[in-house]
């Protein structure tokens, strides 16, 4: 590489002799197109651009020149110097390219490298169904109501025609809050909220209840001590058993897809008259198979109780049966994840396992 | 209600080809629902076998076994006898009895079993000699069936008891029973004449009614009848206890005579065990037609019974032995008025029990009121056949034709003389008439019934209908006492035409209002904690007092604020939570059992949180409404039950991985939690210090309103908890009221507009003592800032040798903006120094050099 020129005599003019100026042009270019690497280039047009390099010697010799030759001297270094600074620009940029594309690819990662500094947390599944349920029915028009988990009797029994001596008042496995005789109990399902929103509202009312009820069943594969219902409410001119089998049937297409085969079965429940039961065909051995486990080889599966809303209720809220008619229901929405998920053990859906939710994404 | 299928041919014509399982798809449609199908268990080679030899093996385990060699005829393909070890010592040689031999299948509760040969106590056991329970005909596994003894007097089936005979078919053990689930309203289907009604219903088959010539067969009453007297010097609801008592009395049954084998598969296939002929008699009564009877042996009665309700102390031994003291409130059959001898309808006494020497019988057919049988039942805990019947009412006029199906047994199977006195006493209501409009089924089901169909339908059921136009006047029959409305018989209409045939028609609401503000609440806090990493759970809210205790809480003042359970599922968990973490902490105890090291958890629910006093509610009579005060001490004095959000956090918040190390759950990740979670609602929180259990003293924020309001705790959990509980080191958590957050939520944000000018920022290091909050500092930068200060980030906290003991210091950055202008260097500086002015006045602090 070449130095400083230390010998630079200013009277000399050899500089400008065409000859040289050429060959220091051409030392130039074949000095960027050498250079490799950007610090080489950067030396090289130290070299060959620089102050002390032989063009720039030769363009400051212009000056001493007579004026009849300034001008072909000057043209001559200036073209020289044109040529080697867009050689050094070109050559500048294609190394540069080169660099950026050598950093991409070093910094290039292991894409397969697990993630999960900080996992995702999940709703609980059951929650979701909840949430599912609910806007079916706020799509629908209705609204959705809410009552305590602590109820009073007379709204878990007398207000839905329970009778004090009345068999199924004792059917109901109820825990009771102590003393009996206060009148408290845990709700045993979420017909409560029916009382509860037609002496609040009134009528014409359109409300589902989403919520926790409680039965003093010991806690097994098919049993909890507390699981979830939804329950169904209207109370208009004018409705029909129809109209509750219309709603159910919509209900049950929105959950287990539009093929599902539901059937009314006429029951008994003190709060509904007539009353009925909600079957869902086996979605599993599509009654087929007498051996089958998810329906005991029944071929339907319980899904929840319904009927016309008794007219003893309506009397007892407030409204006056001769004009309104309704309709009520309460169906498990844990059974209806179970239904649609496959959860097999009810135990899952309620121990807090954190690997039970995380199956699930946070729509259901 | 077990029902066996050739006792309700008997009844109803059912198809000879329908198979118990259609049976019950039929019975479904009209509210029967199915319960199980039994019989049908035992497949295979189950055949008659006649005892040859019996060798008593004793065992060193203390059992002596038989080795037998068993004539089965043909049935194992050699003719040469089989060789069986049976447990059993009940038989001997030349007894005949049922064997199963290899490839014969037989029902367990843990499935269908295959037999098959097999070396057992040094012999290779070629099949089994079968007990009643093997072959699922009973309960009784004492020994094997002998069928010598089984069928002895029936030579008829003795006759086909050779070897190598199919003894499924001997045994009935081809013989199907359905079984259906009676729902409280329909009483008369607790019998097979109910069901055989109802299957004619469903199917159309012809019901032929025992009852029609069972009462044309019983005499009329008479006065020589055994004297009975109905008193009720308290009546239940206005009601007599007892409004009919049917009487009869049959001598000289002979008492070795056996329950005829017919009789006892009958008994056996509904569920109940053959006892001796005379009971066995009444049951099968009660079993046919509904009616529960009671036999009484005559010779330990006096001149006459008498029908009262207890009086204070006395008592009764029931037939199940238990000496029980009586309730007022309990009907009574007395002897002479004096001696109780049953609880009506639930239970005999064990003194005039028929037994073993009895060869007089007086039979009771009666009919008691629902109630007064349901409160006696209940209240002596005593669930019996017949209470379950009364309770859900029995037919008051069936009463004649029972007691004399059950003199017709008697007199036929005991050899027994009827007395030709007849006792009939009381006068059972009429069922009342109810009105009904014709077209009221079409306008509450939605289809369209002809007038003509409803009274055809309801004429069906048995009702007497009288039509005037389109009103109605139906009585329903004596076996429907649960018909008392109109919508009783639109049920009626509605399920005898179909409930499959009701269409499907979505009703049309006015349209809502969406989800309220508190339900768009709730989903928001908890996709946000979700999206922050924690799980959803929710935990079963029963608590024990010692969990109050283990995390560090005053018993006595949770257990007032919350309710007990009467009859908890477990002694030990009686209360309900007073908070969530209280039942949360078993939820991380549970994961980290099974092995998850770094948890987080959150759950959204009520907790239960009294003020003052339990109260009582009142409870009411049905299908009215209270008054307005009454309501609202019902509604009172149900405990304030507000719904919170809790959190714990146990391990690392960040994972360790291939990054590197983990980060360690602690508090600021539950203070950042609660950020959040006021960030989403845009309301603002205020933290403090506290010290509340079960949190750590030194590490226990309390988070209120701006206004003061407490929402909750946040903390690490008190190490004492943490042991006691079995927890996690360090675990943290918190727990806010979310109704209280719902409400200060409960607002409409007004939008400001943006500051566009350049902002201007300061950095400020502050010298404080070290128990100065940091929010104390940073509340008097902001108000000493004023309004041009738009952030204030706390970037470092130093305590050590450069700031001195005792002291800390926090550097701040201070962020400046102005909505109207690019602010100076100077007036920047003139703010900043008010700000630090306004906080080394508030709390002593010294802008560190």
């Amino acid at each position: 590489m070449s130095g400083p020129n230390t010998s630079y005599d200013p009277v000399e003019v050899a500089a400008l002799d065409p000859a040289a100026v050429e060959a220091a042009a051409a030392a130039a270019l074949a000095a960027a197109q050498a250079a490799s690497t950007l610090d080489e280039l950067k030396a090289a047009r130290g070299a060959h651009q620089g102050d002390k390099s032989p063009l720039a010697l030769a363009n400051r010799e212009i000056r001493a020149l007579p004026p009849s030759a300034k001008a072909e001297a000057g043209k001559r270094v200036g073209q020289a110097r044109g040529r080697v600074a867009q050689a050094f620009a070109a050559r500048q940029a294609e190394l540069e390219a080169e660099r950026d594309e050598r950093i991409l690819v070093d910094e290039a990662v292991d894409v397969t490298l697990p993630a999960g500094r900080r996992p995702l947390g999940r709703r609980h599944p059951i929650e979701l169904m909840s949430q599912r349920i609910a806007d079916l029915f706020i799509g629908m028009g209705w609204e959705i109501a809410e009552g305590p988990e602590i109820e009073a009797e007379w709204f878990n029994f007398d207000a839905l025609n329970f009778d004090i001596d009345h068999p199924a008042r004792q059917m109901q496995d109820t825990f009771y809050v102590d003393p009996p005789e206060d009148g408290l109990v845990l709700r045993t399902h979420t017909s409560p909220v029916q009382a509860r929103t037609l002496l609040e509202r009134g009528v014409p009312v359109y409300v589902a209840a989403i919520g926790r009820v409680f039965r003093t069943d010991e806690l097994d594969a098919t049993h909890m001590p507390a699981f979830h219902q939804v329950e169904g409410l209207a109370v208009d001119e004018g409705i029909t058993m129809a109209h509750l089998k219309g709603t159910l049937d919509r209900l049950a297409a929105e959950l287990f897809g539009a093929g599902i085969t539901t059937r009314l079965r006429p029951s008994y429940f003190p709060f509904t008259e007539p009353s009925a039961e909600m079957d869902l065909r086996c979605f599993v051995c599509r009654g087929e198979d007498p051996e089958c486990r998810t329906c005991k080889g029944m071929g339907w599966i319980e899904w929840g109780g319904c009927g016309m809303v008794n007219r003893n209720v309506l009397t007892a809220c407030g409204v006056d049966p001769d004009r309104y008619t309704g309709f009520a229901f309460g169906m498990g929405v844990d059974r209806a994840l179970m239904f649609r998920t496959g959860v097999s053990d009810m135990r899952d859906m309620i121990e807090g396992d954190v690997r039970f939710d995380a199956q699930f994404g946070m729509e259901i | 209600m077990r029902v066996p299928v050739d006792w309700l041919r008997e009844y109803v014509a059912v198809s000879p080809d329908a198979t118990g399982a259609d049976i019950a798809a039929a019975l479904v449609a009209v509210g029967l629902e199915e319960e199980g199908l039994h019989g049908g268990g035992v497949t295979g080679p189950l055949v008659v076998g006649r005892v040859l030899s019996v060798v008593r093996e004793p065992q060193k385990n203390g059992k002596t076994i038989s080795w037998c060699q068993v004539d089965v005829g043909d049935a194992n393909g050699t003719g040469e006898p089989q060789g069986i070890v049976c447990g059993a010592p009940n038989f001997d040689e030349g007894d005949l009895v049922p064997v199963i031999l290899p490839g014969g299948v037989l029902p367990t509760p843990q499935g269908p079993l295959e037999v098959s040969a097999r070396k057992t106590y040094g012999h290779v056991s070629a099949g089994m000699i079968c007990s009643e329970r093997e072959l699922g005909l009973g309960d009784d596994h004492d020994g094997i069936i002998v069928l010598t003894r089984r069928f002895a007097g029936d030579d008829e089936t003795l006759a086909r008891c050779v070897p190598g005979a199919d003894a499924i078919a001997i045994l009935g053990l081809d013989r199907e029973t359905v079984e259906v689930n009676v729902t409280p309203d329909r009483g008369y289907c607790f019998s097979v004449r109910g069901v055989a009604r109802e299957y004619g219903h469903a199917t159309g088959a012809v019901f032929t009614d025992p009852v029609t010539a069972l009462a044309a067969a019983a005499p009329a009453p008479t006065d020589t009848g055994y004297p009975v007297e109905l008193t009720d010097e308290s009546p239940v609801r206005g009601r007599l206890g007892c409004d009919r008592y049917v009487a009869r009395v049959v001598r000289g049954i002979d008492v070795a005579a056996p329950t005829p084998a017919w009789m006892r598969a009958r008994l056996t296939e509904a569920g109940m065990r053959p006892i001796s002929l005379a009971v066995d008699v009444t049951n099968y009564v009660m079993l046919g037609l509904g009616q529960p009877l009671h036999a009484f042996d005559l010779a330990r009665l006096g001149e006459r019974i008498v029908v009262r309700r207890a009086r204070a102390g006395e008592r009764l031994t029931t037939l199940d032995d238990v000496d029980r003291a009586l309730d007022p409130g309990d009907l009574l059959i007395t002897d002479g008025g004096e001696t109780p001898i049953a609880i009506a309808g639930v239970m005999g006494g064990a003194s005039t029990e028929v037994s073993s020497s009895t060869s007089d019988v007086l039979i009771e057919a009666a009919h008691f009121d629902p109630v007064s049988v349901a409160r006696s039942a209940r209240r002596h805990r005593l669930p019996s056949e017949a209470s379950r019947r009364f309770e859900r009412g029995v037919d008051p006029g069936l009463a004649p034709a029972a007691a004399q199906l059950a003199v017709d047994l008697l007199v036929r199977y005991g050899g027994g003389t009827v007395d030709p006195g007849v006792t009939d006493v009381g006068t059972p209501a009429e069922p009342a008439p109810i009105a009904l409009s014709a077209a009221f089924p079409s306008r509450l089901v939605g289809i369209d019934y002809p007038a003509d169909e409803v009274v055809d339908i309801l004429r069906r059921i048995g009702c007497a209908v009288d039509a005037d136009g389109d009103a109605l006047t139906v009585s329903p029959p004596s076996w429907r006492p649960d018909l008392t409305t109109a919508e009783d018989l639109v049920e009626e209409v509605a399920r005898i035409h179909g409930y499959a045939r009701i269409p499907s028609v979505l009703p049309t609401p006015p349209g809502g209002s969406g989800l309220t503000h508190a339900q768009r609440v709730r989903r928001v806090v908890a996709d946000l904690l979700a999206a922050q990493g924690l799980a959803e759970v929710w935990s079963d809210p029963f608590v024990g007092a010692d969990r109050f205790a283990d995390l560090g809480l005053d018993v006595d003042a949770e257990t007032a604020r919350t309710v007990r359970i009467a009859n908890p599922l477990s002694d030990e968990e009686p209360f309900m939570r007073t908070s969530l973490v209280a039942t949360l902490v078993e939820a991380l105890r549970r994961n980290v059992s099974r092995g998850a090291k770094d948890v987080a958890l959150f759950e959204l629910g009520l907790v239960t949180a009294r003020t003052g006093p339990q109260r009582q509610a009142p409870t009411e009579d049905v299908g009215v409404r209270p008054s307005d005060a009454v309501l609202a001490t019902i509604r009172e004095a149900v405990p304030h039950q507000p719904r919170h959000v809790a959190w714990l956090l146990a391990g690392d918040r960040d994972r360790a991985g291939w990054w590197g190390a983990g980060r360690r759950a602690d508090l600021t990740d539950v203070l950042e939690l609660v950020e959040a979670v006021a960030q989403a609602l845009a309301v603002e929180v205020v933290v403090s210090a506290d010290d509340a259990m079960p949190w750590h003293p030194g590490r226990c924020a309390r988070v209120a309103l701006a206004e003061g309001t407490v929402l909750g705790r946040v903390g690490e959990l008190h190490p004492k908890v943490v042991q006691a509980l079995g927890l996690p080191e360090r675990t943290v958590g918190g727990e806010l009221d979310l109704d209280l957050l719902t409400v200060a939520a409960d607002h409409t944000v007004r939008a400001r507009t943006l500051a566009t000018y350049p902002m201007a920022q300061s950095d400020v290091a502050l010298v404080v003592d070290r128990g100065v909050p940091a929010s104390g500092v940073r509340e008097a930068l902001v108000s000493g800032g004023g309004d041009l200060l738009e952030a204030v980030h706390l970037f470092d906290v130093y305590e050590g040798g450069q700031v001195g003991e005792g002291r800390k210091s926090l550097a701040y950055r201070l962020t400046f903006r102005s909505p109207e202008r690019t602010l100076t260097t100077e007036e920047v500086s003139r703010l900043r120094d008010a700000a630090v002015a306004a906080a080394a006045a508030a709390h002593g602090a010294v802008q560190r050099a």
